[in-house]
């Protein structure tokens, strides 16, 4: 479990002069699901997007799979997946056609992407709509392709940002078996959210305010350490302090 | 109420402000057209590049040569043989090529004491370039045989544009054009762009009318047309010298009519498209050619098939354009043209009418 | 490889899919091609002329039917006041007023006459100067057959025109290169850049940058499917050209294909580069249309490049469409040859070098 995965060190981010990440520092370990919670605007996606190779990092070091975040993002891109807050997949594809091109991105031949494919729309309960347009699903299903889509590959990491937002709670708990069993086979999950019971399911978690990491435990010593029954309380006493507004 | 109206508009002059470069853009777009159509575009034909063949350089030919090149019209690029002339006009090299008969002197000379005489000039011109052919051909030929002194005859004057700038006619043109772009085609396309990202519902719901909300998103196009326009027109009067002498008062009237046309014809649009792609694409299928082609921007309408004439009349911009023209050039005051101003007012009840009903039943 | 082929195999999929696009491929280069060159004359006729004769000879009677039987002019008015004339110019009605002074046969007998005066409205400088230039050569003509009544040979007859590569003068052929030039313009450098910023704005290009997918993959995978897409314009352009208004190319259809091959792939990857510096689609389009403006009221499509004053022809060596312009219509109308144009191949080689080099570095996957 000690094998480190992502790990940064004092990662600042800053746009003139707003700092959107103030000097965090962490490690995510293997098969961990990593929840990284904080309130909208604290910098959790700006955090996330310098670890995906997306933006470039003003200060400090990370290092994801094992690549440099300032000058092996491309490398670093090969190992991971990723699932963004909006729903990014082709509208005007089909979900099979998509499946298709990211295998293919990824550099799956025409067998492999033809069985991993095949794998995923069974496990997802999905054959049936192998020919229909992404943009014709409802949105739960869709985030659930979006997910399946970004382990296409067998990444080491998969981020995940606010990957439910939006999703009826059956469908919510649908996504977090998909997201066990991945961190299962090995694949280590790091996730944000806005939902306090999900922070729950997490192995450890994290909490930002204002840009910086004010907390990182596991969910039950946090719940411990503030003397609480709840994450969501936990998550109400950090964030009182916070200056940015919502 | 009056308060959320002022913060939506407020909101809509926000965001086409932050886009520095979209305003950049539109207050550089009518610059250079003038700029252009002022000083770098003519239609007028100079720099013909000439060769000539002559099997012997008799002094008659040399005369000839030498008033040909003294213009300032011509280029002479030179003496070729006839093996020459494909290549030379096939190339480029030269534009028209004359040729010398070997009998060229006896020939003029004859012809002058009233003897038949068989040709002795051959004109060859490149006339894949169908507006230098034609007009370099009959100067050539006066210059060749001297009787440019026929000039004298005439006293010719070029009236309202005595300096023959294409500029003048293209003016009132570009402002048909640019408020069309400012006012339907960026309108259009923010309102239909609100309906895909979703905020248009947010703005829905909202308790302000949503005829105002339209209003307010058209306000600061509104205004940057404004300032296009009195942008255009000082250009027009300081840098290319358009006389004005009837006065901007007229001018800035039916301009305004035409800026209010065209907002309705944005939201008209903007009630029809899902999608910016399609907004943009109606707009310049729409909008944005038949102003470039039946408007008289570039092409008089009289010159077109009389199909295309009879639709022309529907066409705002003709007569937006037509209007200017008199009122701008030939100093008309805005009484003369009291038809184009009642046929643009017509259109734009009919336009805001038609696309307010259709905004509201969309609502409904 | 196999990342580029899936690439491309999506762009295709979603050009197919658009509602819009497939038909605006088909449908827009016919119907441009079929109607512009209908309306697209700079040709000048129909000149409408007025005449105050104040002289009411035979002279200026015999100038009038001149006048009239010119294929360029019309005789709309003849009058003996100068202020009807006038009113009609100022209404529209009439484009050049040709006074004729009194005593004008008498003094043409015997001295030199009282000038004729010629007013040409030049609201629109084009049809006053070449309306003028036609009127001054009508009567000139005219002067210069009552003078010389007597000889059996007249003067003009020296001179025999041949009008080689277009002998009838067809402003039609002239226009038809141009606008399949506009064409790619309009297709090749607007549909591109609407495609990578629409990607921007729905979000999903940032699915793609989390992949590691190259600059250099997702440029071509954007340009080659335009690219196709432009070869496919081109003949449906030239078979319209052909079967419309008879015009096919004298010289070498593989020059044609050759120079717009090199075109489309310059407009294109400027119109990628475009898209990499742009937000939303309204700023693309604007920044296109800006540039689209310059190429084509500068680059000799419309107007002849040699007119233009010193400075801004030397300012037209850096736009593509000028020398593709020069390749097809010299091609397509006089035959020239590959080898002669050699140079205009060359630039617009470098040009789509450069262009799409430019789109593969200016794409940023990381910020």
């Amino acid at each position: 479990m000690n094998d480190i995965v992502i790990s940064v060190r004092e990662l600042s981010k800053r746009f003139g002069n707003f700092t959107a990440v103030d000097r965090i520092s962490f490690d995510v370990y293997r098969g961990e699901i990593f929840g990284f919670l904080g309130a909208n605007g604290a910098g959790k996606t700006t955090a996330m997007r310098m670890l995906c190779g997306l933006s470039y990092p003003t200060s400090g070091k990370g290092s994801v799979a094992g690549y440099d975040i300032m000058h092996e993002g491309e490398q670093i891109k090969r190992h991971i997946g990723y699932m963004s807050q909006r729903f990014s997949l082709y509208n005007d594809l089909t979900v099979w056609e998509n499946m298709r091109l990211f295998a293919g991105i990824y550099g799956l031949n025409k067998s492999q992407t033809e069985q991993q494919a095949t794998e995923l729309l069974e496990r997802l309960n999905f054959s049936s709509e192998r020919n229909t347009l992404v943009g014709s699903l409802p949105l739960g299903w869709k985030q659930k392709l979006s997910f399946a889509i970004a382990t296409i590959h067998r990444p080491e990491v998969v981020f995940l940002d606010e990957p439910t937002g939006g999703v009826d709670p059956i469908t919510r708990r649908q996504f977090w078996e998909m997201i066990y069993e991945a961190a299962e086979s090995g694949t280590t999950i790091f996730v944000t959210t806005h939902y306090m019971d999900e922070a729950e399911y997490c192995t450890r978690v994290s909490i930002m305010v204002d840009g910086k990491v004010q907390a990182l435990d596991t969910p039950t010593r946090l719940k411990q350490q503030f003397a609480t029954e709840s994450m969501d309380e936990v998550f109400r006493i950090l964030a009182r302090g916070a200056q940015r507004g919502e | 109420m009056k308060q959320n109206f002022a913060s939506f508009v407020k909101k809509e002059s926000l965001h086409i402000l932050r886009d520095t470069r979209t305003m950049l853009i539109v207050m550089l777009i009518p610059v250079v057209l003038m700029v252009l159509f002022g000083f770098a575009i003519s239609t007028e034909v100079n720099n013909v590049n000439v060769a000539v063949v002559a099997p012997n350089r008799t002094d008659g030919i040399r005369d000839a040569v030498e008033r040909l090149s003294q213009n300032e019209y011509f280029t002479f690029k030179g003496y070729i043989t006839p093996d020459d002339i494909d290549p030379y006009l096939r190339s480029g090299k030269a534009s028209a090529v004359v040729v010398f008969a070997s009998d060229y002197e006896r020939g003029v000379t004859q012809a002058a004491t009233g003897v038949p005489t068989k040709p002795v000039i051959q004109l060859i011109v490149d006339a894949s370039n169908v507006n230098t052919a034609g007009s370099s051909t009959a100067y050539l030929q006066s210059i060749l045989l001297g009787a440019a002194s026929q000039q004298a005859m005439f006293e010719t004057r070029m009236l309202f544009n005595p300096q023959m700038r294409s500029a003048y006619n293209f003016v009132p043109g570009i402002m048909g054009l640019i408020f069309i772009l400012v006012c339907a085609m960026m309108t259009s396309v923010s309102i239909v762009r609100e309906k895909e990202v979703g905020t248009m519902e947010v703005l829905l719901v909202s308790p302000v009318r949503p005829v105002k909300i339209i209003f307010a998103k058209m306000i600061p196009y509104f205004a940057i047309s404004c300032v296009v326009l009195v942008t255009i027109l000082l250009l027009a009067r300081y840098l290319l010298e358009v006389p004005m002498s009837g006065g901007v008062g007229g001018i800035f009237t039916i301009s305004l009519l035409y800026l209010i046309l065209s907002l309705s014809l944005g939201l008209l649009v903007s009630t029809i498209a899902q999608t910016q792609v399609v907004a943009l694409l109606i707009s310049a299928v729409v909008m944005m050619m038949p102003i470039l082609m039946l408007s008289g921007m570039l092409f008089p309408i009289e010159n077109l098939p009389k199909f295309f004439q009879v639709i022309s009349n529907i066409v705002p911009a003709r007569w937006y354009i037509d209007a200017v023209r008199k009122m701008m050039i030939q100093g008309l005051p805005i009484v003369a043209v009291w038809k184009n101003c009642a046929i643009l007012l017509g259109m734009t009840i009919a336009l805001l009418g038609v696309s307010l009903k259709k905004f509201n039943d969309k609502l409904e | 490889m196999r990342t580029f082929i899936v690439l491309l195999q999506k762009e295709f999929l979603q050009i197919r899919r658009n509602t819009f696009l497939p038909r605006l491929i088909i449908a827009f280069p016919i119907l441009i091609m079929l109607i512009i060159p209908l309306i697209m004359t700079m040709d000048v006729r129909n000149v409408n002329v007025a005449v105050v004769d104040l002289d009411r000879s035979t002279t200026s009677q015999r100038i009038a039917s001149h006048i009239e039987a010119s294929e360029y002019l019309r005789l709309t008015h003849t009058t003996t006041e100068y202020p009807l004339a006038m009113d009609a110019l100022e209404q529209g009605l009439v484009d050049v007023i040709v006074q004729i002074p009194d005593h004008f046969e008498r003094d043409l007998m015997v001295s030199t006459p009282e000038q004729i005066s010629i007013t040409a409205n030049a609201v629109n400088a084009t049809k006053g100067g070449i309306g003028m230039q036609y009127i001054v050569q009508t009567i000139a003509r005219t002067l210069v057959e009552l003078r010389g009544e007597k000889s059996p040979t007249k003067l003009s007859e020296l001179v025999t025109i041949e009008n080689r590569y277009n002998p009838t003068l067809n402003y039609r052929h002239y226009m038809i290169p141009a606008l399949m030039i506009i064409l790619f313009i309009l297709i090749c450098g607007f549909l591109p850049a609407l495609s990578i910023v629409g990607e921007k704005e729905c979000g999903s290009i940032e699915q793609i940058n989390v992949t590691p997918v190259s600059r250099l993959t997702f440029t071509l995978s954007k340009l080659v499917p335009y690219w196709i897409i432009g070869l496919f314009v081109l003949t449906i352009a030239m078979l319209v050209a052909r079967l419309a208004y008879g015009l096919s190319p004298v010289g070498s259809v593989g020059a044609i294909y050759l120079g717009a091959a090199l075109f489309i792939l310059t407009i294109s990857g400027f119109s990628l580069t475009i898209a990499n510096f742009s937000e939303t689609m309204q700023q693309t389009m604007f920044v296109m249309f800006f540039f689209i403006m310059i190429f084509m009221l500068m680059s000799g499509l419309l107007t002849p490049v040699d007119s233009m004053p010193e400075w801004a022809q030397r300012f037209t060596v850096i736009l593509p469409p000028r020398y593709y312009i020069e390749i097809l219509r010299s091609v397509y109308l006089k035959g020239t040859t590959i080898t002669e144009l050699w140079p205009n191949f060359v630039a617009l080689g470098i040009f789509a070098l450069c262009f799409n080099t430019l789109a593969a570095l200016t794409y940023k996957k990381q910020a």
